[in-house]
């Protein structure tokens, strides 16, 4: 260790460094300051800008800091006149072409380049020429381009290359006709595009949305977590007079490194849609009314009381984002408890609970986040990451780029952004078998036994080549993880998922983890808003129903907390059709869909992500806490004011608390013995026929990118990238479409359960023959049925 | 002659340009076979009749298994490649310091004159490009000199350009 470590002086000041950290990463450690625009801690070094000249001792001529590896004894003046002198010439040169358009530009204020020529420029330009001049591009919805500001400093192009794993953009011509761009006209496909706008040192790339409504030092700055997957990214929120303005990554090094997804960084663009409810209203005849939040709590407990009176408190169920707030879910599962009803639960995409009683208190990755870009061999099963937590994408791509062998199970190939095996089951039936014989092949290898419920399976199943390679490749890796990923949960056979996946990772000796979908899904879980088990896993002695059998045989009345069951559920058509059905449908929502305005009879407006206090518990179990950024639109009120005010009126007791944080707190004290342990323990499974052969074209579905909750659909930006434009299209492979003679047919019609829609179609290979892959989440799905099953299709 | 094709994104390269494209490929570790792209782009070029498209670029990028912009980078970096279309023979004419102590000017007047053009422009009959040639093309030994096509062409005398040009014809 010892022989690591060498000294070396900086400004006169003795410095520890390691062998192999350049000057600039020294410095940086002791605070000292070298200016710098090309250099970034997460990037490759390019050396290009040479801002970060520095004397050194017995170097005849100034070196970059950034590209000078330290050695012992080494002396560096960065101050010195040499080292100045060096500085504020390469800032001229910069400056040479740069516009000063400072008061127009959105970068003023937080400008690197401005900044630093304060410091290092000269009051009076000798240039007198012509400054060169480029023309933007348009790369898409979510970065702007000025790129006469561009000072080729190339940190987009190597975020493209080495973060993102998809090189967009790139400098093309030389010399003065260097420029950056993407050459062809295109928008910008990454999940992580708007992070250039983070590195850029200039004004060339900015965020698009917020462009133009604000200055910076206008704004102030909330810290908050990511409301949208199980990452529990940290960022900000910028607001302005009480509105959230744009969101920018706050660095957790454990979580999301100086990274924000595209997601999380203009999802905020979608809270202020004109479908937000802005006051309490009641139905009457037909008709919206704006009321009081007096009347409207009113109303709302006369019309529970009057459905508990006639027809018992089992005939209301209540569903729950998996995205709301530990102490939104705790209150919420309170209530209905208080009431008399367990029908409670988060998980609306859903369809098999089978296995409920054995599962695990909480969803879990089974490590934390860091250790994933450490794995040799990773198997993720039903999920890709890359789309659905980004951020855990690109801690697989790092464990990819680093030798490890990644392979995938999935209903569909995905678009991945590193080296992996990507396997393929057109039905649930054939995922499952996959998995049977992955199991089977490390059963032999390891002559292990598996659990009795799985025997007979195993026994049927045959193993081939591909599925030995996977088992060896668990089976030799130190450190490897088999990954149910969020996307699983949508199948049929989901408990056989989860019983064979938790088989292979006890075969292979490796971690198992569980992710769900949604930003609090483990939070969901262990404050008990499921319908078996309450507070940390305790079971409920009166179990209620699961989310798909609360709609399935419909209720009375319906609570719903910021969900839109219509677009969410497992099967959407039932879930549409129990909303039309129900006496009351009592929805706390941030937004109201025209659908939702037609089916519910009391809207309750609720505080949005940015403007409540609140806990998420992300995927490896951490618990963030954070507190409210924006001012309140209109009437809205928090969620956890709302539940508590509901059960003081509906007479049930011990919710009376006064912050988001008392109720953390009694949560995290009856937590406090829960280990999260992903262990699945004497697993019952359903009885299921795997040798009968469905040939009848299937629906596969899994949840988009910017599908995902109610306002990331409603964020205009997302919406117009590519991943939001594809969403609701209708997919076939090929093959298939010339089967069902659609191969040149420019929409679909598709027919489940009688209801039939159109969609655009379009052929793309990386779904399965005798499949058709539609989204689930995706606005103009509302009459479909399951998200997995028969469905029929026809030229339209 | 081969025929002028202009290939759309689905199509691959033909045969006889990737079997070119391989022997550069050959030249370089398996693992750095993006190294062959200057010279995949020089065959790509030549069989295109002088010029790259962005389609033909893609293709390269999908042959040498890199991302379609580092293959724009390259080719829009480099001089000989031309990325916009020009005339069929692209004729460059060094006037760097000892071409031009030996009469480099007067050689480039007289391909003027004769096609017609000036520096920079095509022919109307998409013969012949004459290229603005910005740097010494290195054989100082035997100028004046011109390039056509990438080859050397020197010692030259108006009379001897009108006998290269006629073979062009």
């Amino acid at each position: 260790m010892t022989d690591d470590i060498i000294t070396i002086e900086i400004d006169g000041r003795t410095l520890q460094a390691r062998k192999g950290q350049t000057v600039i990463q020294v410095a940086d450690e002791a605070g000292i300051h070298i200016p710098r625009f090309c250099y970034h801690k997460k990037l490759s070094v390019a050396a290009n800008c040479r801002m970060c000249l520095v004397e050194m001792e017995k170097a005849p001529k100034p070196v970059a800091a950034c590209a000078t590896p330290v050695m012992a004894g080494m002396k560096i003046k960065t101050r010195s006149e040499q080292a100045r002198e060096a500085q504020k010439g390469v800032m001229e040169f910069l400056l040479i072409n740069h516009p000063l358009d400072c008061p127009i530009c959105d970068q003023g204020g937080e400008c690197e380049l401005q900044d630093l020529a304060l410091g290092y420029g000269k009051d009076v330009s000798r240039f007198t020429e012509a400054k060169r001049v480029v023309f933007d591009e348009d790369i898409g919805p979510l970065v702007s381009t000025d790129m006469t500001r561009c000072i080729h400093c190339t940190r987009c192009v190597r975020f493209g290359e080495e973060i993102a794993g998809l090189r967009e953009l790139g400098a093309t011509g030389r010399g003065e006709n260097m420029r950056i761009g993407t050459y062809v006209k295109k928008a910008m496909a990454s999940e992580l595009s708007g992070n250039v706008i983070d590195v850029c040192p200039v004004g060339a790339l900015n965020n698009k949305p917020y462009r133009f409504s604000a200055r910076t030092w206008e704004l102030s700055q909330h810290a908050v977590i990511s409301p949208h997957d199980c990452v529990g990214s940290n960022f900000y929120l910028h607001t302005l007079r009480g509105k959230v303005q744009r969101a920018v990554p706050r660095e957790n090094e454990a979580i999301n490194e100086t990274w924000l997804a595209d997601r999380d960084r203009f999802s905020c663009h979608g809270i202020y849609s004109e479908q937000r409810i802005a006051q309490p209203q009641l139905k009457e005849r037909g008709k919206w009314r704006k009321v009081s939040w007096d009347e409207a709590i009113e109303v709302t407990v006369e019309r529970l009381q009057s459905v508990i009176a006639s027809r018992g408190s089992e005939t209301i169920g209540a569903l729950i984002s998996p995205s709301a707030t530990l102490e939104e879910h705790y209150l919420f599962q309170c209530l209905l408890r208080g009431i008399g009803s367990s029908n409670i639960d988060h998980r609306l995409q859903q369809c098999d609970f089978s296995h409920d009683e054995t599962m695990p208190v909480a969803p879990w990755l089974g490590m934390d986040l860091n250790a994933v870009e450490n794995l040799q061999a990773v198997l993720i099963v039903g999920g890709n990451p890359r789309k659905d937590q980004p951020l855990l994408g690109h801690r697989l791509r790092k464990a990819a780029l680093r030798g490890a062998a990644i392979m995938y199970v999935n209903h569909r190939a995905y678009d991945l952004n590193h080296l992996a095996e990507q396997y393929l089951a057109a039905t649930c039936d054939d995922l499952v078998i996959q998995l049977a014989a992955i199991a089977k092949a490390l059963m032999q290898k390891t002559n292990r036994a598996v659990p009795d419920a799985l025997q007979g399976l195993l026994e049927q199943v045959e193993v081939d080549e591909q599925q030995k390679t996977i088992a060896e490749n668990l089976h030799k890796a130190d450190r490897a993880l088999v990954l149910i990923g969020s996307q699983a949960s949508l199948s049929p056979l989901y408990s056989y998922i989860v019983a064979l996946s938790h088989c292979i990772a006890s075969l292979a000796s490796v971690s198992f983890g569980t992710i769900h979908i949604g930003a609090n899904a483990t939070g969901a879980c262990l404050a008990g808003a499921l319908p078996h088990r309450k507070v940390a896993g305790t079971a409920d002695e009166q179990p209620g129903l699961s989310a798909h059998k609360m709609l399935q045989s419909a209720r009375r009345a319906y609570l719903l907390f910021n969900v839109e069951p219509e677009l969410e559920a497992w099967d959407t058509a039932t879930a549409h059709r129990a909303m039309h059905e129900a006496e009351a449908i009592i929805a706390i929502s941030n937004f109201a869909s025209p659908t939702m305005r037609e089916y519910a009879d009391i809207l309750l407006p609720l505080a949005s992500f940015a403007e409540t206090d609140g806990t998420y518990i992300n995927a490896e179990g951490r618990w963030q806490s954070f507190t409210a950024a924006a001012k309140i639109q209109d009437d809205a009120q928090p969620g956890w004011k709302i539940l508590r005010l509901l059960a003081d009126r509906l007479n049930v007791s011990d919710l009376a608390f006064n912050s988001a944080a008392a109720i953390s707190k009694v949560l995290r004290e009856q937590c406090r013995n829960v280990v999260l342990n992903n262990t699945v323990a004497n697993i019952k499974l359903p009885q299921h026929d795997f040798s009968a052969h469905n040939r009848r074209l299937q629906r596969i579905a899994d949840i988009p990118i910017y599908s995902t909750d109610a306002v990331v659909r409603r964020s205009l930006p997302l919406q117009q990238t590519i991943d939001g434009m594809e969403a609701d299209k209708a997919s076939i492979h090929p093959q298939t479409a010339a089967e069902y003679k659609l191969e040149t047919s420019e929409y679909v019609s598709v027919t489940q359960n009688g209801n039939t829609i159109e969609f655009s179609l379009q052929l793309n290979e990386a779904i399965p023959e005798g499949c058709i892959w539609i989204g689930l989440g995706v606005p103009g799905t509302e009459a479909l049925g399951p998200a997995f099953g028969d469905i029929e299709v026809s030229a339209s | 002659m081969i025929e002028k094709v202009i290939l759309d994104q689905q199509t691959v390269l033909p045969s006889e340009v990737l079997a070119k494209i391989d022997k550069h490929i050959a030249k370089f570790p398996p693992e750095h076979k993006r190294s062959a792209m200057i010279g995949a782009l020089t065959v790509v070029q030549h069989f295109n009749k002088g010029y790259l498209t962005v389609a033909l670029m893609d293709a390269v990028a999908d042959y040498l298994d890199m991302p379609e912009i580092a293959v724009y980078e390259v080719a829009s970096f480099y001089s000989m490649f031309e990325t916009e279309e020009v005339g069929e023979n692209s004729i460059s004419v060094c006037t760097n310091v000892s071409c031009m102590l030996r009469g480099a000017d007067a050689i480039l007047h007289h391909i003027e004159n004769r096609l017609g053009i000036q520096v920079g422009q095509s022919t109307e009959d998409g013969k012949f490009y004459l290229k603005q040639e910005e740097e010494c093309l290195a054989a100082c030994c035997n100028a004046p000199m011109m390039q056509i096509n990438h080859e050397y062409y020197e010692n030259l005398t108006p009379e001897k350009v009108d006998e290269i040009l006629d073979q062009f014809k």
